[in-house]
This record gives structure tokens, C-alpha cells and sequence, in this order.
């Protein structure tokens, strides 16, 4: 199991003499470039030297030096570590940017949420409009000087709250007893609205022709969501429709817009991870996983062997579930109404009983800490985890696998349909099953192996078509895959202690950046913690599998059936807590 | 009334018919069928809503209280049951979705979110709990509630509806020509505008000199 290590050194300030310059802030790492240079840079990543994934793009605000940062992840699929690179603008109006689209397609939505939460304008971006908040909306909210309406300080705790508790409503230190504020002079009935859909709209393709009849056919404007059974929450998408055939189709997300970024800033470090259990609600376990590694490694703190090994425990019984769930939910979508899913609450609600004996709480376990973990296994839970995992579970994926695979009306509606080749899936930083699905083997678990996952002997499971189909046939394997991590991970289990040093409330994070990252089950799920040696986080980013995910979306609709469309998205699993965040 | 005194009615069956009719109030059978037979709305919102499916699913399965007829059209639809964060970006369609729901109909906030904002009250993009908007029935505690709570709240529910008259309800009182729980859809302005608020929020955003002038 060598995993593929890369020794050459890049030295890109040499290559780019002038534009790029190594970042030397303390507890930093990568590249700073210059904005002009930008895209040849990437070019010059991506075509030489192989760093074919952009992981993530995201912004932070750094206000006391008037400057607005844009930082950049790759990757290579073929394994190893990841180079960082940033761009950095004045902070002045606007703040301009060349947009890396054209390099990577993935950036398209992440560029979006950038513009709309820093208000960063990419040049070059074909479609750029806010994303998680409305057109209209006042302001970019994650810039560090813009307040929300329930503002109470720069960070917690706050002083109204502790030590002496002498706490007042958020309703009754706001002006407008509400959580909104207006601009002095702002007249309701004045006001007027220009559409906030009417960007939306005009960013589709419309779609008329003639027949050879001289009879003049028009397209179909489809709304589907946000209140739509098929969309797995609140998603919406708009899609133009000629026949069935689906012309153009935009994902329209924010409807679930819950702040943990803003909210994360605001927060401590250790109180930001039950937040991170309402990212992807499925799987608390591994949200919490991404984001402690990513504390870890600015705190410089290990981790106890017996707490890696039930890290590995809780992330693998979690996928297990996910897998089944989306099962169960992707049936649903095909017109298998809950029967399938039925079956697999099932399961889950066995996988759930030993998260709510360890960490006390079905969904939101908030179990993991940094450096360790917050409580061990109780009394009789291995003993139940075993017979889960030794008996039980295998037998039902095996059920499953034989309900389901060959069944024929899921056969006929997922086999062959929303091809993504394994260059456009790379391209569009797709990860994941979806990814693995299209051929190419990447897993984080394998490509940079984070707690111990090293030491386990499994197989990335892949499939070639790069169809549906072969996205379920991946799920279904990597259940087993997981069965098969757990077997080893409960024989090698040792005793010893869960946690590193005592349990504390504040911990002390050094200044620096640092980027955790884990192979969710939904897919990539990376946190960029910025640290400045305060106790709270300068930037918290979340790189959601789900979100990015869906940057393919149009790509894998258009030209298919409307039809296709619920079980396209089914198939790319998301979760709108994560998409959404 | 007890089930005593509804079986010892006060006066007398025929033998031939005793222990097949049974004597009852109009607004206890009315209760009944309505209580037994609620149709919640086919709505997710966000964690909470894995918890109502789990309770929907075989280990607490809600069938046995009649609530397992998850509609996806609020036409047909009872009970909003609103399951987690109700976002800025969200509200005009949740009210739009409470409006387009016909007589009876109940709201229940599941969850810290929908019922106060919870976790989340702080965000930008969050409405401090559902009840800003729509007349909630019952509140559920939990973040989220587990499928035990979530079906404690609908005996809550029941209890609710049990203790209504056929001849107070609203949707049956003759002077209430209009809807009258229609709640007029928030815009999205520059924030959040709740359109039953506009005169104050005129007021309050009003500048400050011109204030100062009207006052001297």
C-alpha cells in the first residue's frame, strides 16, 4: 500500500521570477501571486506539473492590511500533497480578480460564492451572480467590516453572557426588533424591487426553432424546488425544457443559508465543532473529523492510538449508513417510493444507537476533540459495534446488492444515462463517488492518507461508465470496502487513553493556516482554518463535497430527460446543510 | 365527556342494538376524524426533517396516529410541519406554502430553529424561530428533537385538536369572511421585508435629522 509520495521540490518563484513569491507569513505555506499572472500560473500547474484538481477556492478578508486574499487548493489525482496559492487585491471597489473558470470549470460556483459573500468580481467569470443570499441583498456579509443585524461583538464568549450572564434579547438590542437592518431613509413602500430572479432567468438558454412544417416551437420554463420531494430539502433548480428534453439547467441554492462561516469566525475554536455536526447531517462523525485534523494541524497536537482507531470506527459506521440512506433515497427518486428506504433506516437506526452510546446524541454527536476525542466507548458498545459489523451489516449490503443491482427497472433508468467523462469530472472538481464512479481512483483515504488510514488494507473502488449506474455499483462496493476497514480496526483496537493532555474549553492555536481535508462519504469535505492567535478563528471555510459537486450539474443534465434530472441529482448525493452551509 | 358517561347516555338502547351504537358528541366525532387522519406537508427543511423520516420509518412509525400520508402539495395537506432553519431566502415560500394550505390547518416548529432560531439565531440569513410569521401550534424542543419527541409533539397535536368546538373553529365562523391566518409573503428587499411591518419600519429607518426637525 505505498502510497504515491512526491519528492521533487517546485520552486515556483524561480519558474515565475517577479510574479510569484513564496508566502512567508509565519505558520503559512504556498505561493503568493500576481494577479496578472495568474492564469498562466494555473495553466502552468495544471498542463506541467500535474495538479489536474482544484480543490477549493475560497476568500479571506484581511482587514487590518486593507487586503482582500483569494486562496487556491490543487491537487494531483494521482496522490500526494496539494500546493496552496493565493491572490491578493486592495481592498478597495471594486476588488478585481481573473477568474481561474477557464482552467478549472469547478471554480465556477465557488467564484460565485466568493462574489457574493467578499464581494470579489472575477473577470472572466461567464455567469456571475450571487449564489447563497438574493440579488438586491445589501452588502457582502463576510467581509470582516460588514455587521449582521444581531451583531453583538467581534467574538465570543461574549461579555454580555459571561461570567456574569447578564444577557438581553438579540430582538431588543436591534432597532427593528428583528433580525434585519435597513440603511437610514430606507422607504418600504418606496422601494422598488428590480427581480431577483431576473438574472437567473436571463442566464439561461432559451430555446426556440422551427419545424419543417413552418410550425414554431418555444421552450418550457421549469421550476423544480425549492419545495420539491425529489430535491432532497430545499434545493431548487431551473431548468428550460424542449419537450422533455432538458436545453439549460441552473442550480439555485442559499435557501438554507445558515451562516456557519460568519457564525464560525464569531465562535471558539473547540464551540465551532457541534456546528460542524449540522453541515452534513448524516454524517456528524466525519464532519468532525475534517475539521478537528484541521485544528490538529495547527496546533501541532497527536492523537492518541485507541482515539484513531475509534475515529476510523465512527467515520466508517457513519459512510455505511450514508451509503445505505442514499440507497434508500435514490429508490425513492426512481418512483420506488420508500420501500427501499425503509429498509435502510433500518440499518441506520442500529448505526445510530452506538453514536447515541458514545456520544449521546443520535445525529449531532459532536464527539470528536482536538487531540483526541470527548468520551470513551461505554460499557457493551464494541460488543455491539461487532456484531454489527461481523454479522449483520454484511448480510444486508449482500440483500441490497441482490434486491436491487440487477433489478431491472433500475437497471433501465440509471445504466447509460448522465455520463461524465473522467477528464470532465476531474475538471470540474468532482469528488467522491461521483469521481471514483468516471474512472478515476481517488481517495482521499488512499491519495493523502490522514489519521491511520494507512495501515488499512482496502481497495478504491472504481467503475469505468461513469454513469449512474456505476455510481450506485461504487456506493454499494465501498459499503463493503468500509465492512472491511472496520473488521481490522476492531481487532487492532488498543487500550489506552482517548485524549491527548486534559479536555479543555480554550485552546491555544498558534497563527497559521491550515487545510484539513477527508474523504466524506459524500466526497471531498475540507476545512480552511485561519488562525491569528487569538481564541477564536480568523477564517473558517468549509470546502462541502455537496456544493462543489453540483458544479457539474448542468453539464450531466443537458441533453437528457427531465425525467433524469431527479435521478441525476439523487445520484450526486447532497445534503443542503453542507451545500447550502 | 368520559367514556363512561358517553356509554351510559341517560337513556335507553334497544337490547338489539347495544354494543353497536354508541352515543357521542358532534365535536368529538369531528375531533376524531380530524386527529386520527393528519396529513403533514411533505416539507424538509434541514436536520430535523432526517428525524421526522426517521420517525416516519418502522422503529416509531407515525402510522399508528393516522400521519403517515406525507402530501407534497400543501392543498392536501393539514399540518406544516416545519423542520429545521427557516432561512431569509426560504420564508416567502414557506409562507406562500402556509397560505396555499386549506382550513384546518396546524403549523408545528420542530426543533430550536424553526421554533426561536436556535443555534443559528445569530446569522445573517436566519428568522429568529417561524413563529414571526405563521401562528404556531406546538413547539418541539430538540436540536434535533429525536423521533420520540417529535411524536410526544404530535400527541401534543391531538390533544390541541381535541379540545376544539365545531363552533368556534375559525375556518366555520361566519364573520370571518377573509382568510383569516393569511399572512401577506416577506419580500426580499435589501433585508428581509415583512410587509405587515411597513409603516413601523418606515418609521424606524426614517433618517435622523428629519427627526430632529419635526421635533423642533
Amino acid at each position: 500500500m505505498a502510497t504515491p509520495t512526491l519528492t521533487e521540490t517546485l520552486d515556483l518563484s524561480a519558474k515565475f521570477p517577479g510574479a510569484v513569491t513564496a508566502d512567508a507569513r509565519p505558520g503559512y505555506t504556498g505561493w503568493i501571486v500576481e494577479a496578472g499572472k495568474l492564469l498562466e500560473v494555473a495553466a502552468f500547474l495544471r498542463d506541467e506539473m500535474g495538479y489536474d484538481l482544484l480543490s477549493s477556492v475560497t476568500g479571506v478578508d484581511y482587514l487590518p492590511d486593507e487586503k482582500m486574499e483569494v486562496v487556491y487548493q490543487a491537487y494531483k489525482t494521482t496522490g500526494g500533497p496539494g500546493i496552496f496559492f493565493k491572490v491578493q487585491a486592495p481592498r478597495l471597489d471594486p476588488i478585481e480578480v481573473p477568474s481561474v473558470v477557464p482552467i478549472w470549470p469547478g471554480a465556477d460556483l465557488q467564484e460565485r460564492e466568493i462574489w457574493d459573500l467578499y464581494g470579489v468580481k472575477f473577470t472572466g467569470h461567464p455567469d456571475l451572480r450571487r449564489i447563497l443570499t438574493w440579488e438586491g441583498f445589501s452588502g457582502h456579509p463576510m467581509r470582516k467590516d460588514w455587521k449582521e443585524a444581531f451583531y453583538e461583538e467581534d467574538a465570543k464568549p461574549f461579555k454580555s453572557r459571561w461570567p456574569e450572564g447578564r444577557i438581553k434579547m438579540a430582538e431588543e438590542r436591534n432597532p427593528f426588533g428583528d433580525n434585519v437592518t435597513f440603511d437610514e431613509g430606507f422607504d418600504p413602500e418606496k422601494w422598488t424591487s428590480n427581480d431577483p430572479e431576473e438574472a437567473l432567468y436571463t442566464s439561461l438558454k432559451k430555446y426556440t426553432a422551427e419545424t419543417s412544417d413552418g410550425i414554431k416551437t418555444d421552450h418550457i420554463l421549469v421550476n423544480m424546488g425549492p419545495q420539491h420531494p425529489s430535491t432532497h430539502g430545499v434545493f431548487r433548480a431551473v431548468v428550460i425544457l424542449d419537450g422533455e428534453t432538458v436545453v439549460s439547467l441552473k442550480p439555485v441554492m442559499g435557501y438554507l443559508h445558515r451562516n456557519h462561516e460568519k457564525i464560525g469566525e464569531r465562535n471558539t475554536f473547540l464551540q465551532n465543532m457541534p456546528y460542524t455536526d449540522r453541515l452534513d447531517y448524516f454524517n456528524s462523525m466525519s464532519n468532525n473529523w475534517g475539521y478537528a485534523l484541521a485544528v490538529e494541524k495547527l496546533m501541532g497536537v497527536a492523537v492518541p492510538e485507541r482515539a484513531e482507531y475509534i475515529r476510523v470506527i465512527m467515520a466508517e459506521l457513519s459512510r455505511i449508513q450514508n451509503h445505505l440512506i442514499w440507497t434508500g433515497m435514490m429508490l425513492n427518486d426512481l418512483g420506488a417510493y420508500f420501500t427501499p428506504a425503509l429498509y435502510a433506516f433500518e440499518e441506520r437506526e442500529l448505526i445510530l444507537d452506538i453514536f447515541e452510546a458514545v456520544a449521546g446524541s443520535r445525529m449531532m454527536c459532536n464527539y470528536f476533540r482536538f487531540g483526541g476525542l470527548a468520551r470513551d466507548l461505554p460499557e457493551g458498545t464494541l460488543e455491539k459495534i461487532k456484531d454489527l459489523v461481523f454479522d449483520r451489516l454484511a448480510a444486508k449490503v449482500d440483500e441490497f446488492d441482490r434486491l436491487l443491482t440487477e433489478n431491472e427497472i433500475l437497471v433501465a433508468r440509471l445504466k447509460g444515462i448522465s455520463k461524465l467523462s473522467p477528464e470532465d469530472a476531474v475538471a470540474y472538481s468532482m469528488t467522491g463517488p461521483v469521481l471514483r464512479a468516471a474512472g478515476v481512483p481517488y481517495d482521499i483515504r488512499r491519495a493523502e492518507p490522514y489519521g491511520i488510514y494507512d495501515r488499512f488494507d482496502f481497495d478504491v473502488v472504481t467503475q469505468t461508465d461513469g454513469d449512474m449506474y456505476a455510481r450506485y455499483l461504487v456506493r454499494l462496493e465501498e459499503m463493503r470496502q468500509s465492512l472491511r476497514i472496520l473488521r481490522q480496526a476492531i481487532a487492532g483496537l488498543p487500550e489506552g487513553p482517548i485524549i491527548t493532555g486534559k479536555p479543555q474549553y480554550q485552546v491555544r492555536v498558534p497563527a497559521g493556516e491550515a487545510y484539513g481535508r477527508i474523504e466524506a462519504p459524500k466526497g471531498e469535505l475540507g476545512y480552511y482554518v485561519i488562525s491569528n492567535g487569538k481564541p477564536n478563528p480568523w477564517r473558517y471555510h468549509v470546502r462541502a463535497p455537496s456544493f462543489i459537486n453540483l458544479t457539474a450539474l448542468e453539464k450531466m443534465c443537458v441533453g437528457g430527460k427531465i425525467a433524469d434530472f431527479v435521478a441525476i441529482l439523487g445520484t450526486i448525493d447532497i445534503v443542503l446543510g453542507e451545500l447550502d452551509r | 365527556m368520559s367514556n363512561e358517561e358517553l356509554n351510559s347516555p341517560g337513556y335507553e338502547i334497544p337490547p338489539e342494538l347495544q354494543g353497536q351504537v354508541a352515543v357521542t358528541t358532534f365535536d368529538r366525532i369531528y375531533n376524531w376524524g380530524r386527529r386520527s387522519s393528519v396529513w403533514p406537508m411533505m416539507f424538509g427543511l434541514a436536520c430535523c426533517a432526517i428525524e421526522m423520516i426517521a420517525a416516519q420509518a418502522s422503529r416509531y412509525d407515525m402510522a399508528r396516529f393516522g400521519m403517515e400520508v406525507m402530501r407534497p402539495s400543501p392543498r392536501q395537506s393539514d399540518l406544516l410541519l416545519v423542520s429545521g432553519t427557516v432561512t431569509k431566502k426560504m420564508v416567502p415560500v414557506i409562507v406562500r406554502l402556509y397560505n396555499q394550505m386549506p382550513e384546518p390547518k396546524y403549523v408545528v416548529a420542530m426543533g430550536a430553529c424553526a421554533s426561536g432560531g436556535g443555534p443559528f439565531k445569530e446569522g445573517y440569513n436566519v428568522v429568529a424561530g417561524i413563529d414571526k410569521f405563521l401562528p404556531v401550534d406546538v413547539y418541539i424542543p430538540g436540536c434535533p428533537p429525536t423521533p420520540q419527541a417529535l411524536v410526544a409533539g404530535m400527541i401534543k397535536l391531538q390533544e390541541k385538536i381535541d379540545k376544539q368546538s365545531i363552533k368556534q373553529v375559525r375556518w366555520y365562523d361566519r364573520k370571518n369572511k377573509a382568510d383569516s391566518v393569511y399572512v401577506p409573503v416577506p419580500v426580499l428587499g435589501p433585508d428581509l421585508i415583512d410587509l405587515r411591518r411597513v409603516d413601523e419600519l418606515k418609521e424606524l429607518a426614517a433618517p435622523k435629522q428629519a427627526e430632529e426637525i419635526s421635533e423642533a
